[in-house]
């Protein structure tokens, strides 16, 4: 892969922040968009605008294609039972908060249990937490393990028959693990239960195929693939997708409506309820292009190279402490770190000023945060257009701030007070 | 700034006397027994700031803060503390006005009052937006400390 090539592919790499070359390292928050799919979207809106199936006129039909063309492609990208297996959301919140509440709703009973991880984004925790409260259901939990791997033994302890559903993210948002879906799906059959996989950060930088993980529910965003903010994807299997209840109501989700009551649509259509983000969705079609040209294997690969060589240089960093595994082969291109006493948001300001961009916080996991006993992290995460010489510059400017606010020294409110010099013998 | 431009040396966030204040802090620590204590807190960030306040008549006789933050919320706690230190509650109040002024209303650092001048260095941080509220936290938590001390 000719990483300078794909860079030139991407307008806003060659802007500068603060006076110098942006180095955009918070791909896991968003990534960047190259130009086919920002051409895709000014294009759908100069030349095609018109809502989706409804109007009987060549906009239309034409805005239609482009809708379902993108369906099939997602469907192909990840290996989905069908297109209509395929429904468009806003995000990935948005898709598992929709299984939350049309097969939630619908099929868990009191006492029934939820089984969930101590690293799931909040978005994996919260939907859960409101279901069990209103059900009367059970939250039980793998917890992670001090190297930020999954204690795969609370698997075997905590599912169990009245397990219903496992959900897991694939790959850590916060510390980059990489988790073992196999295993899970193992679990979940031999119970009976079903698995959704929160996929928000696996599908866009490492191949997935949804017929080997074995999940019955999968939900990623495009924003953070290359394509446009504003959409989700949700695929589960038909059948389960015809047994559950609708989502939200309104148009496009109907069959028929009567004043007292209505028949749903099929499938994917019962679930998108309202005019969609079509033109979103047919700009997402131009970046799962994008990234079928360049084959996700490679894609996979640059960026273990870039994250092996990033905890490299990062562990040369005095004082520095790296959360997830160590072996790039079960981390994603994330890096999750603190260095010394110093705030990730004055680390977050100090990379800024040198141009970089990182994400400083608890990255929506504060249940992860506090079992790793810390209250945030500084993340710097890669995609495929990033570069060895970026992660020069980031290690510098980490050196940097490591200067500037002195690393080892104890965090300053624990040390005695210090008299005000200034107001002595008034 | 604008995006692209050039990083002025004087606009430099993390200025010497900011990070002295953040190294060293001064009036640092709990205080056992306070006539007032006001928690102050920035929920997005997670910075915490307790204040401790013992006053002789108008006067603020004592004042300690302890807390846990960013070097910008941290650094600027030791210099609320050293500016009012000694000060009547009214010229305390009147400071963090205007220190407030310098950091939401775009009043010019120079303008500000002597007592004021390591406070003054926290100007920089208003290139960071989503930084303005740890710089003013202890200048807040001071205001509702006061307001607390009125009622008593």
């Amino acid at each position: 892969m000719d990483i300078d090539k794909i860079r030139k592919d991407f307008p806003i790499l060659s802007r500068r922040v603060r006076g110098k070359p942006l180095v955009y390292l918070d791909n896991a928050a968003t990534s960047q968009k190259p130009r086919a799919v920002i051409e895709a979207l000014s294009n759908f809106y100069e030349n095609t605008n018109a809502n989706v199936h409804r109007g009987i006129h060549t906009l239309s039909e034409e805005a239609t294609a482009l809708y379902e063309e993108a369906r099939k492609k997602v469907a192909r990208f990840v290996h989905a039972p069908s297109p209509e297996s395929v429904i468009f959301t806003r995000n990935t919140t948005e898709s598992i908060n929709l299984v939350a509440h049309a097969w939630g709703r619908k099929f868990i009973n009191p006492g029934d249990e939820i089984l969930l991880t101590g690293m799931e984004h909040h978005s994996n925790l919260v939907p859960w937490q409101i279901l069990a409260q209103e059900k009367g259901a059970v939250l039980k939990f793998v917890e992670v393990r001090p190297d930020g791997t999954l204690n795969l033994e609370d698997l075997d302890r905590n599912a169990g028959p009245r397990t219903k559903l496992i959900a897991v993210t694939h790959v850590s948002n916060a510390i980059g693990t990489i988790n073992p879906i196999r295993r899970f799906a193992q679990v979940a059959k031999s119970l009976g239960a079903l698995l959704l996989v929160d996929a928000a950060q696996s599908v866009p930088h490492i191949p997935v195929d949804m017929r080997v993980l074995g999940c019955d529910f999968l939900a990623f965003s495009a924003h953070k693939m290359m394509g446009p903010t504003g959409v989700g994807v949700l695929i589960a299997h038909e059948e389960m997708l015809e047994k559950m209840s609708p989502f939200l109501g309104g148009g496009d989700m109907i069959r028929e409506v009567w004043l007292e009551k209505a028949t749903w649509n099929e499938l994917p259509y019962k679930f998108e309820a309202g005019t969609p983000n079509f033109a979103g969705v047919a700009a997402f079609g131009a970046a799962l292009d994008y990234l079928q040209g360049l084959g996700m294997d490679n894609v996979r690969a640059h960026e273990q190279e870039l994250i092996g060589y990033a905890l490299k240089s990062l562990l040369q960093i005095e004082g520095i402490t790296i959360y997830g595994p160590m072996d790039s082969a079960q981390r994603s291109g994330v890096v999750s770190f603190n260095l010394g006493t110093i705030h990730p948001h004055d680390l977050g300001t100090v990379l800024d000023e040198d141009g970089i961009a990182v994400r400083a916080g608890h990255h929506c996991c504060q249940p992860l945060m506090r079992r790793l006993g810390i209250n945030g992290t500084t993340r710097a995460s890669v995609y495929v257009y990033n570069t060895k010489e970026e992660i020069d510059k980031f290690a510098k400017s980490l050196d940097r701030a490591r200067t500037l606010f002195g690393v080892c020294a104890p965090s300053p409110t624990d040390r005695p007070a210090k008299p005000s010099a200034k107001k002595e013998g008034r | 700034m604008n995006p692209g431009g050039e990083v002025q040396f004087t606009d430099e966030i993390y200025r010497e006397v900011i990070l002295d204040h953040y190294r060293s802090p001064r009036h640092s620590g709990e205080m056992a027994d306070p006539d007032v204590f006001e928690a102050g807190i920035n929920p997005l960030c997670g910075d915490e700031l307790m204040l401790f306040l013992k006053f002789k008549g108008v006067a603020i006789a004592e004042i300690a803060f302890k807390g846990k933050g960013c070097s910008i919320s941290q650094a600027s706690a030791s210099m609320m503390t050293e500016a009012v230190q000694d000060l009547d509650v009214f010229r305390a109040e009147a400071l963090a006005r205007e220190f407030k002024d310098m950091m939401l209303e775009g009043r010019p650092a120079e303008s500000l009052s002597a007592e004021l001048e390591d406070a003054k260095s926290l100007e920089g941080v208003k290139r960071y937006p989503v930084r303005v509220k740890c710089a003013v936290l202890a200048w807040n938590t001071l205001l509702e400390a006061l307001k607390k001390r009125g009622k008593i």
